[in-house]
């Protein structure tokens, strides 16, 4: 497989999703979370926060609420099995909280890549945007595809 | 601990360790975070591509470094934060967070920290390194 370089500025769908304090707390257990201002209303707002505050990491979650999260890679023939996660970054803005309604919005920013096609990286950055269109974060991650064998 | 407010460089954050990470742990980060790629929770996808076993999300990793910092700072003075997934994290493995101030700066009128960010494995493997930036 040898990525296309034509796919470079490809908007993807955004998606949308609503905080959710339930999900939220599931994600808190998930992590084993200790710290009740991510898990207790009253903690998060002596704190300072409207409501549970979102974890620092949760916000790339936003874009795997789709219903087929990975169909993206796989138009761009991409075996899911030989993915991996390389790098992912954000940039904050602003504090999200839960109640609040986030859109994400990717777009392919880069492709390349290494050692004769053995490996193959995919650039991907994302705009999270408040309903009031406040920026939320800026994402960047950065996807690995390790070829069984370099392309023809 | 150190007062946030008068952290300086060369300070280094409570480590993090984690118990063991099991299946049930990878099951609920699936569920949790929204990545259901099976190479994570199926033992049959993960052998189909040639490896062993599922192994562990990166981001769960990201997720308790990301909990590291927010022992220490409230999450909305983080400014910046990434990481470079140097290894995989195998199931059972035990990790490691870590963190150390490296810089302290003065940027839009806001005092501000630089973190080196890394998570280890027991048998002394570098999972991830990062960094992050958060204001004091």
């Amino acid at each position: 497989m040898s990525l296309n370089p034509s796919v470079i500025g490809t908007q993807l769908p955004p998606i949308t999703m609503t905080m959710d304090r339930g999900r939220l707390r599931f994600f808190a257990k998930a992590i084993g979370e200790t710290n009740p201002v991510f898990t207790d209303l009253q903690a998060a707002q002596a704190a300072g926060h409207r409501d549970l505050p979102v974890p620092p990491t949760f916000l790339f979650g936003i874009e795997l609420e789709s219903p087929d999260p990975f169909a993206w890679l796989s138009d761009l023939g991409v075996d899911l099995r030989r993915v991996l996660h390389g790098e992912q970054s954000f940039t904050y803005h602003c504090q999200a909280v839960a109640g609040d309604v986030l859109t994400a919005s990717p777009r392919i920013a880069n492709v390349y890549t290494k050692k004769g096609g053995a490996l193959e990286f995919i650039e991907k950055t994302s705009v999270v945007t408040r309903d009031s269109g406040d920026v939320v974060a800026e994402l960047t991650s950065v996807i690995v595809v390790r070829n069984p064998e370099p392309p023809q | 601990m150190t007062a946030v407010s008068a952290a300086d460089v060369g300070f280094e954050l409570p480590a993090l360790s984690t118990a063991p990470i099991s299946r049930t742990t990878l099951a609920l980060f699936a569920g949790a975070s929204g990545d259901h790629n099976p190479m994570h929770i199926d033992i049959d996808v993960a052998q189909s591509a040639g490896l062993e076993d599922v192994f562990a999300h990166g981001m769960l990793s990201m997720a308790y470094l990301g909990r590291l910092l927010t022992n220490w700072v409230d999450p909305q003075s983080i400014r910046e934060y990434r990481v470079r997934f140097a290894a995989i994290t195998p199931l059972h493995a035990e990790a490691t967070a870590t963190g150390r101030i490296v810089a302290i700066g003065e940027v839009d009128g806001e005092r501000r920290a630089t973190l080196e960010l890394a998570v280890s494995l027991a048998d002394g493997t570098r999972t991830l390194t990062g960094d992050a930036v958060v204001a004091l």
